[in-house]
């Protein structure tokens, strides 16, 4: 074997590399220097973040089980950013005394579920696919349920073990059909094999079923809001971001890539679910006044939108796609932000609560409104560029009803943004929540969403970067 | 970057400005300088653009500059003015200007308040500018969300309501707007060759018909709804009778012109053949506006119900003359726009002005009026004079241009639809006169009333402002008419390709 095709793998190296040194940090250190844990965590995040900043070249190892490519370098490195602001953002809730004890858990976990990730997004086989997908979702149960004596908290857990093992099996059933009907696991072989018989297509469907569940689509979300809800709010924002946006990646190039030959029937398919999606959630989210249920009904419509890049399936699809994920990062974290550090100093997560929040909390309310635009696709926040973007690339492939229909939800969605707008800013409160101090850590996380929200739409060079590495059918 | 980009840059710079700003006094300081900058800007683009056109410059846009934004869709940022944008943009100008002295007196936030003012100016100076379907879009995007808070923050009444109804109602049009432009982008060159998103560079290349058929419905409705076209001009007068002074103004004045000036500039400029197709809905629509709106202003009791409605009506007959398809129609449409704007920014400012004073809308509670506060009342009775078409006034250039203009068509659809239009004059005629009678003459109704102070200085300055806009254009109206309609001319050129 070629040591030299390890290299390929410097990104995953190095991630483990991080986790490696935090455990033996949260083993062997104890007394004063614990007290920059936290730091320490945020630092060799960042130094992974930027050290990984340009973007890998095309080389593959294991024969091909493993891939790399310049754009999923990229894809990785928006994980790493938004791993990152949520490491800073989740500090003040780790401070509390019942996590305090077991927070370098919360780093270890996170960090091996975006190793997963990792080997899910640069999979070149179905087997080291499924291997990350497994690690994703694993630890990802535990985090959810991290709170552990929060009864909220335990039946999240409990919840998402059991769909996502649900998922998985269903995902199993289907690439186990995939291998009986085409004989090959290798996503490169695979599409010569695929004539597009009726059981490769329920193959397919189980395939699919499976990453629903995970992106949460309609009819597939029916777990989403209760674990939102339930699990701890730095947990609740990596789901929606990074878990999310990577699953999202991951159905695209493989849809691209290995399900190239049925196109017809899986656009189809997909026209379906988007609009079922994009409606069934963005009816939902008008009805919800706990902020986290409310979000996660968000961000299933935002799934949805996610999807208009992967029906296109061309090269401007991914490109718009994997620039909405970046976008869509910067937005949420900044409303997760907000949430959580209300949630920390006030407990209150309603959306009553924030009445009148402007008077006492100007700042962060600014945050929350801009993120919330953002969201909302209101120029010239990036949201606007990033949700053209992919109606555009949906409507280069003809589909001009769709992007009507997603539209007019938009609509929608700007209704129930405008809410917690009008709640912050126009509602009067007799006893708002009271004015307090950030923490350090919040705010440049809360300045880092900030900028990304303002500079990432108006200067194009980043857009311009990444559609120079996407491909498509 | 050329000199058109500093009116998207100057409103940016007076944000700064303002939160940098410590006190009151400097807010206003910021405002004031912003707004007479914006406004001398105006007048020099005037100047150098009838220099340039004098000097046998015949180039269709002016001034242009161009900067690639987004490569990988060819989307650039580019500007350039023809005539006709060289007015809306001193119409903007002047509107600003004198909204910046009808909120003199704000009693809350005034920071705030401010800053989403510049950012609503930001974005409508920005739709003039802009000759890039993108940019364009944008900008008119960046206009209607500040109109959200701006309204339920500051407005009156049922103000939360209203600001819900007309910001999701603007979005929705532009809902419809959005897929009507991917779908002119995606059309704007034969099949694989560089897509654009530049008007002029769309304009050389016919877009095929079945698109044309598709895409020119969704743009119109988009820019129409702006523009109060019936049947989706519900949130104007819920929003105008919510919305404080200023905004109103603003709104009224040049907002709803987007609407129009988007509706000849991308759906009739673009899509010329689908335009002549399917005008006569549209015509039947905008013909309702038109009637519609001045009966419903008169059975109004509010008085800023009553302007909203004949807004109403006045936008459908700028709607109802771009269709005419015709020089001289369309000409009369921009001068309407002009006019419209100019009157009812100075009715919005006098009826915030009385209000405040007053403390009620309700004509039933007002009466001789002239008497205590003649300053306003002089001003009102010009504004309603200018409405109804008096000349020597702004309205009665338009208006006549306009129906001129509509009865070159000479088939009996169009001739029958411009009399039942022109009936509109008469009505207005009715509904001015009826609440300039019951609001300023006979005897003081309310012996409070007895007591009101007359205009403020920053009062009058606003309003006499506005005046001598509506008299300059009533009175020496060939230089503007000339501008707009020399550059009408490509317009009626690609009608009649």
């Amino acid at each position: 074997m070629d040591f030299g095709n390890l290299l390929y793998l410097k990104e995953e190296i190095s991630l483990i590399l991080v986790m490696v040194l935090l455990l033996l940090f949260d083993l062997f250190c104890t007394g004063k220097i614990r007290r920059y844990f936290q730091l320490t965590a945020c630092v060799l995040m960042a130094v992974h973040t930027l050290i990984h900043l340009d973007p890998m070249p095309d080389g593959q190892a294991f024969g091909g089980m493993y891939i790399n490519s310049p754009i999923l370098s990229v894809v990785k490195t928006i994980l790493n950013v938004g791993t990152l602001i949520i490491f800073m953002q989740a500090r003040n809730w780790l401070s509390r005394e019942s996590t305090s004890i077991k927070r370098g858990e919360f780093y270890v976990l996170t960090l091996s579920t975006l190793l997963g990730m990792y080997f899910m997004i640069s999979s070149g086989n179905f087997l080291l696919f499924f291997i990350g997908l497994e690690t994703a979702s694993v630890p990802m149960a535990a985090l959810v349920a991290f709170d552990k004596y929060k009864h909220n908290s335990a039946e999240a857990g409990a919840k998402y073990i059991l769909s996502a093992v649900f998922a998985s099996g269903l995902m199993l059933y289907g690439i186990s059909l995939i291998y009986g009907t085409t004989g090959t696991l290798y996503f490169e072989d695979i599409p010569a094999g695929i004539d597009g018989c009726p059981l490769q297509i329920m193959a397919f469907v189980f395939f699919f079923a499976g990453m629903g569940f995970k992106i949460s689509l309609v009819p597939f979300h029916l777990w989403t809001a209760d674990v939102y809800e339930g699990a701890p709010t730095s947990v609740t924002s990596y789901l929606s971001v990074i878990s999310k946006g990577s699953a999202v990646f991951v159905l695209m190039m493989i849809l691209v890539k290995v399900f190239a030959p049925i196109v017809e029937q899986w656009q189809m398919m997909l026209y379906g679910l988007i609009v079922l999606t994009i409606s069934i959630a963005n009816l939902f989210a008008i009805r919800q006044q706990n902020l986290k249920r409310f979000m996660a009904f968000s961000s299933i419509s935002q799934a949805g939108y996610l999807m208009l890049g992967v029906i296109a399936g061309s090269a401007q699809g991914m490109s718009a796609l994997v620039y909405y994920v970046l976008v869509y990062l910067f937005s949420n974290l900044g409303v997760f932000g907000v949430i959580s550090i209300i949630e920390q100093r006030s407990g209150k997560v309603r959306m009553e609560d924030y009445n009148g929040l402007y008077r006492t909390n100007p700042r962060l309310s600014i945050v929350m409104m801009l993120s919330l635009f953002s969201l909302a696709g209101i120029p010239p926040f990036a949201g606007f560029f990033s949700k053209f973007f992919i109606f555009m690339s949906a409507a280069g492939e003809g589909f001009y009803l769709l992007v009507l229909l997603a539209l007019v939800n938009t609509i929608l969605s700007l209704y129930y943004y405008l809410l917690i707008v009008k709640a912050m800013f126009i509602n009067s409160n007799e006893s708002p929540i009271a004015t307090f101090r950030s923490d350090n850590y919040t705010r440049v996380s809360l300045i880092a969403c900030l900028l990304g929200v303002l500079a990432l739409g108006i200067f194009s060079m980043i857009y311009d970067r990444i559609s120079l590495l996407a491909f498509g059918l | 970057m050329n000199f058109l980009s500093l009116f998207v840059g100057i409103p940016v710079v007076m944000m700064l400005g303002l939160l940098l700003a410590g006190n009151l006094k400097q807010i206003r300081a910021v405002m004031v300088a912003g707004a007479t900058a914006l406004l001398a800007l105006a007048v020099m683009l005037t100047i150098m653009y009838l220099g340039e056109r004098s000097a046998g410059n015949t180039a269709q846009m002016l001034f242009r500059a161009d900067v690639l934004w987004f490569a990988p869709f060819n989307i650039h940022y580019a500007v350039g003015v023809d005539g006709i944008s060289v007015v809306m943009l001193l119409l903007s100008a002047v509107i600003v200007f004198t909204g910046t002295f009808a909120s003199w007196r704000m009693a809350m936030q005034q920071r705030e308040y401010f800053m989403w003012f510049c950012l609503l100016a930001t974005g409508v100076f920005g739709f003039f500018i802009s000759i890039d379907l993108f940019t364009m879009f944008m900008f008119y995007e960046i206009a209607l969300i500040p109109m959200y808070l701006l309204i339920g923050v500051w407005g009156s009444g049922r103000k939360e309501y209203a600001a819900m109804k007309l910001t999701l109602m603007l979005m929705g049009g532009s809902a419809f707007l959005l897929v009507g432009i991917l779908g002119i982008y995606f059309h704007s060159a034969p099949a694989g060759g560089t897509y654009t998103m530049n008007l002029l560079e769309i304009a050389q290349y016919r877009i095929p018909m079945e698109a044309q058929r598709l895409f020119f419905p969704l743009t119109f409705i988009g820019f129409g709804v702006l523009g109060a076209l019936f049947p989706f001009h519900t949130w104007s007068p819920d929003g105008h009778a919510s919305a404080p002074t200023a905004v109103s103004m603003l709104h009224a004045g040049v907002l709803m012109k987007l609407g129009g000036y988007g509706c000849f500039r991308v759906a009739i400029y673009l899509m010329p053949e689908a335009a002549k197709e399917l005008s006569w809905i549209f015509i039947l629509l905008t013909g309702i506006s038109v009637v519609y709106g001045a009966y419903s202003a008169i059975v109004q009791k509010d008085l800023k119900y009553i302007n909203a409605y004949s807004s109403v009506s006045h936008c459908g007959l700028v709607l109802f003359a771009i269709l005419m398809l015709n020089q001289t129609a369309m000409t009369g449409a921009v001068l309407q726009m002009l006019s419209h704007g100019l009157m009812t920014a100075l009715f919005f400012a006098l009826i915030g002005m009385i209000y405040s004073r007053t403390h009620t809308r309700l004509i039933t509670e007002m009466g001789g009026l002239m008497r205590v506060i003649p300053f306003l009342g002089v001003g009102y009775v010009i504004a309603g004079l200018a409405s109804l078409g008096l000349p020597g006034l702004s309205g009665f250039v338009a208006e006549m241009t306009v129906f001129v203009g509509a009865f070159e068509q000479a088939d009996t659809f169009h001739r029958v639809m411009t009399i039942l239009a022109a009936t509109s004059i008469v009505i207005t005629a009715v509904y001015i006169l009826r609440v300039i009678g019951k609001l300023l003459y006979g005897s003081v109704v309310n012996p409070a009333h007895q007591q009101l102070k007359d205009a403020t200085w920053d009062e009058r300055l606003a309003v006499i402002g506005l005046m001598l806009a509506v008299a300059a254009v009533g009175l020496a109206p060939l230089w503007i008419s000339d501008m707009i309609s020399d550059s009408m001319v490509t317009v009626v050129e690609q009608l009649a390709k």
